[in-house]
C-alpha cells in the first residue's frame, strides 16, 4: 500500500499524573499523506501532536510504545534533530511584540543555524523566498502582533516552511478563522505537502472541512484510536453520535460528507 | 529596597491588532547590519565618552590632553609621554581609573544581566535580583558587617557573594522541589518567598546589632569604593564568564520568546537555557554586588530603553544594554561624588533620581510600543 512511512506509533500510551491521556495508539501515516486527527475536547489529539513533535519530556509524562517521525525516534532524539525534520504550527502562536514577521519567520530556522554564528545571507534569502512563497513580502517590515487572524496563521506557516520539515503538524490550525480564512490557509497547507511532498497530520474540530482536505480520517476517542479510514467512513451519524454525544445528519456532497448539526432529532 | 519588585506576566498572546505608531524603530524593520553596526560603535563612543567624563571629574583637576596623552602612553609601543606630575599619574592609575573602570563593570554587568533575566522569563519587570541574589547579598553582607570584621578584611565581599548564589541556588532548589523546575512562573514565585525570607533574617539581624544600622545601610544603597584595582580584578574573571555565556546564547533568547512549548518545537530546550543563563547571570551579579552593593534600576531601566529604541532582537539588545548601562553608571557615579562633595550620595539613589524621570520620558516617546 503505503511505500514509506513518515509517522508510525506502535501502542503509545501516556499517562499524566497517573491519568491516561492516550491509551495506545497505533497510528501509521504514509510519506506525502495528509491524516486529520479529529475527536472531541480531551480525546488526547494535542498530546499525540506533541509526543510526535518530541515536546513530550519524559519528566512531565510516562510514555510507554515506539514512535518514529521521518525517521527519528522522538522520545530520544535531541530537540534539534527533531526540529530539522518536524515542524509544529501550534493552536494559539505566542507572538513576541515588537518583532517583524521577518524576524519571526527567520525563527523557523533556528534548527539549522549555529546557535553561535550570525544567520548568513543565504538564510536571509531563505526567509525572503517563503515570504514570496506564502504571499507575504508585503507584510515582511510589519510587526507581527499586528496582524489579523489569516496573515499571522500564514505568516506561522511560513516560520513552518523555512524549518524545512519532513513532516508538518497542525494543531486546530483554523480555529480561529472565519470560514474564507479557513479554506485559504487549508488550501495553502495542501499546496506544500503537493509542492514539497510534506506529510501532514493536522488535529481539526470542523468535521467537515477535515474530511475535504484529509485523505484520511483517524477518530480519537479516550486516548484510543476508535476508527481510521477514508472520511466517508469514519463520518458516520452512529460514531458521531457515540463519540461526541452529538445529534448531527450526514449530508452527501461532491467534496464527500458534510456534517450537520441537528437541532432536536425527535422533532 | 532595589530590585524587590516582582511582577508575573503571562505571554502576551496575539492579540487584536493596534493601531501602527509612527515612533521609534519599535516594529519597524529591523536594524540591518550596517546600521546595527553603527549603533553599536555609538554605544562604545558614549561609553568612551562617559569614562573620559568621568576621568577627568574630580577634585583635583586633570587635563583632558594630559589624561589622553597618559592613557596613549601607556599602549606598549606609543612614543607618548604626559606633562603629568607623579602625583596626578597616581591620582589618575590608582584612584579615578579604578572606579571608573568598577563603575562600567558593575553598570554592563547589571544592565546584560537584567536583559537576559527579562528574555528568559519572558517578564518585562524581571530584573537581575528577581531570584533572590539581592537579598541572599543583603544577608550575607549584614552578617559580615555586625560580626565586625571576625571575617577578616575580604569578608564582606566574600559573605555578600556567598550569600548571593546560596540565594538563587534556594530558588531553584525551591522551584524544583514543587515540580516546576522547567516553569518560569514557579521559579518566579519561589524567588518571592526565599527574598521575603532573607529579607526577614536580614531585618532581625539588623534590628538585633543596630549599632551597625549605618553601614549595613550604606551597604544596602550600593557605594563604589575602590582601593586599587583589587575590586575589577576580583569581578573581572566572573564578569568575564557571565558576559561571554550570555552574549553567545542571543539567539536561544530570541527564541524563547515564543514560549517554552514552541521554542522546544524549534529545537530549543528551553528548561536548560533558562538553568544556564541564570547561573551565568547570577554569577556576573553576586560578583559585581559584592563590590558595589544593591545598585537598583540600571538592570531595568537600561535593557527597556534599549528596547525601545533599537527593537527586542537580542544580538542587538544584549551588547547595547551592556555598553550603554556601563555608561550610565559610570555617569550616576560622577553624580554621586559631586553632588555633595566631599560626601558621596549612595549610587543606588542616584540610579534610581536619575533613572526614573528618563525612563519616563522615553516611555512617553514611544508611546503605543510595547515592553
Amino acid at each position: 500500500m503505503r511505500a514509506v512511512s513518515a509517522v508510525a506509533t506502535q501502542r503509545l500510551r501516556v499517562l499524566r499524573r497517573g491519568a491516561e491521556v492516550l491509551a495506545g495508539v497505533d497510528l501509521e501515516v504514509g510519506a506525502g499523506e495528509w491524516v486529520g486527527v479529529i475527536g472531541p475536547n480531551g480525546a488526547g489529539k494535542t498530546t499525540l501532536l506533541h509526543v510526535l513533535a518530541g515536546l513530550l519530556h519524559r519528566r512531565d509524562a510516562t510514555v510507554h510504545g515506539q514512535v518514529r517521525i521521518a525517521g527519528l525516534d522522538p522520545l530520544r532524539a535531541r530537540r534539534r534533530a527533531v526540529a530539522r525534520r518536524v515542524a509544529l504550527v501550534p493552536q494559539r502562536p505566542v507572538v513576541p511584540p515588537g518583532l517583524t514577521v521577518r524576524d519571526y519567520v527567520l525563527l523557523g530556522l533556528t534548527p539549522h543555524l549555529s546557535p553561535w554564528a550570525p544567520e548568513s545571507g543565504r538564510d536571509r534569502a531563505a526567509v525572503a523566498a517563503a515570504l514570496d512563497r506564502l504571499d507575504l513580502a508585503a507584510l515582511a517590515g510589519r510587526p507581527a502582533t499586528e496582524l489579523s487572524g489569516g496573515e499571522l496563521q500564514r505568516v506561522v506557516l511560513a516560520r513552518a516552511v523555512v524549518q524545512r520539515p519532513a513532516v508538518l503538524l497542525l494543531d486546530e490550525p483554523t480555529s480561529a478563522l472565519d470560514i474564507g480564512h479557513q479554506q485559504a490557509v487549508l488550501d495553502l497547507v495542501d499546496r506544500l505537502r503537493g509542492e514539497d511532498g510534506l506529510t501532514v497530520v493536522a488535529a481539526m474540530h470542523d468535521l467537515t472541512l477535515a474530511g475535504q482536505y484529509a485523505g484520511r480520517l483517524v477518530l480519537l476517542a479516550g486516548g484510543l484510536v476508535v476508527a481510521d479510514g477514508p472520511p466517508a467512513h469514519v463520518l458516520t451519524p452512529e460514531l458521531l453520535c457515540k463519540v461526541y454525544e452529538a445529534r448531527v445528519r450526514l449530508v452527501e456532497t461532491a467534496d464527500g460528507p458534510a456534517v450537520v448539526p441537528v437541532r432536536d432529532e425527535w422533532r | 529596597m532595589p530590585g524587590t519588585a516582582v511582577g508575573i506576566g503571562p505571554p502576551r498572546p496575539a492579540g487584536p491588532s493596534r493601531p501602527a505608531v509612527g515612533g521609534p524603530a519599535v516594529g519597524g524593520p529591523g536594524p540591518g547590519r550596517g546600521r546595527r553596526a553603527l549603533l553599536l560603535l555609538a554605544a562604545a563612543g558614549s561609553l568612551a565618552g562617559a569614562v573620559l567624563a568621568a576621568t577627568l571629574v574630580g577634585p583635583a583637576g586633570l587635563g583632558v590632553r594630559d589624561v589622553l596623552a597618559e592613557l596613549a602612553g601607556a599602549v606598549p609601543g606609543v612614543p607618548v609621554t604626559s606633562d603629568l606630575t607623579d602625583q596626578q599619574r597616581q591620582i589618575l592609575w590608582r584612584i579615578r581609573l579604578p572606579r571608573v573602570v568598577l563603575g562600567a563593570v558593575v553598570g554592563g554587568m547589571l544592565a546584560l544581566a537584567g536583559a537576559a533575566y527579562q528574555g528568559v522569563f519572558r517578564n518585562p519587570l524581571a530584573d537581575p535580583y528577581l531570584l533572590g541574589v539581592s537579598s541572599g547579598a543583603g544577608l550575607g553582607a549584614t552578617l559580615a558587617i555586625v560580626s565586625g570584621g571576625a571575617l577578616g578584611p575580604v569578608g564582606l565581599p566574600v559573605a555578600a557573594f556567598a550569600g548571593g548564589l546560596a540565594g538563587v541556588a534556594a530558588t531553584y532548589a525551591l522551584g524544583s522541589g514543587v515540580g516546576g523546575a522547567r516553569s518560569a512562573g514557579v521559579i518566579v514565585l519561589a524567588g518571592v518567598a526565599v527574598a521575603a525570607f532573607a529579607n526577614a533574617g536580614q531585618t532581625y539581624v539588623q534590628q538585633r546589632y543596630d549599632d551597625t544600622l549605618r553601614s549595613v545601610y550604606a551597604w544596602l544603597l550600593g557605594q563604589l569604593s575602590t582601593d586599587g584595582w583589587s575590586e575589577v580584578r576580583t569581578v573581572a574573571p566572573f564578569v568575564a564568564v557571565a558576559v561571554i555565556v550570555i552574549l553567545l546564547h542571543r539567539r536561544a533568547l530570541d527564541v524563547m520568546a515564543v514560549g517554552d512549548v514552541e521554542a522546544a518545537s524549534l529545537g530549543v530546550t528551553p528548561a536548560r537555557v533558562r538553568l544556564v543563563l541564570v547561573v551565568a547571570a547570577t554569577l556576573g551579579t553576586a560578583a559585581v554586588v559584592s563590590v558595589s552593593g544593591l545598585i537598583g534600576f540600571v538592570g531595568i531601566v537600561v535593557p527597556h530603553t534599549v528596547r525601545l529604541l533599537v527593537g527586542v532582537g537580542h544580538r542587538l539588545l544584549l551588547p547595547m544594554s551592556m555598553l550603554l548601562g556601563a555608561a550610565f553608571l559610570v555617569l550616576a557615579d560622577v553624580v554621586a561624588r559631586t553632588a555633595l562633595s566631599p560626601a558621596e550620595v549612595p549610587i543606588g539613589v542616584v540610579t534610581a533620581f536619575v533613572g526614573a524621570p528618563f525612563f519616563l520620558v522615553v516611555l512617553r516617546r514611544a508611546r503605543g510600543a510595547t515592553l
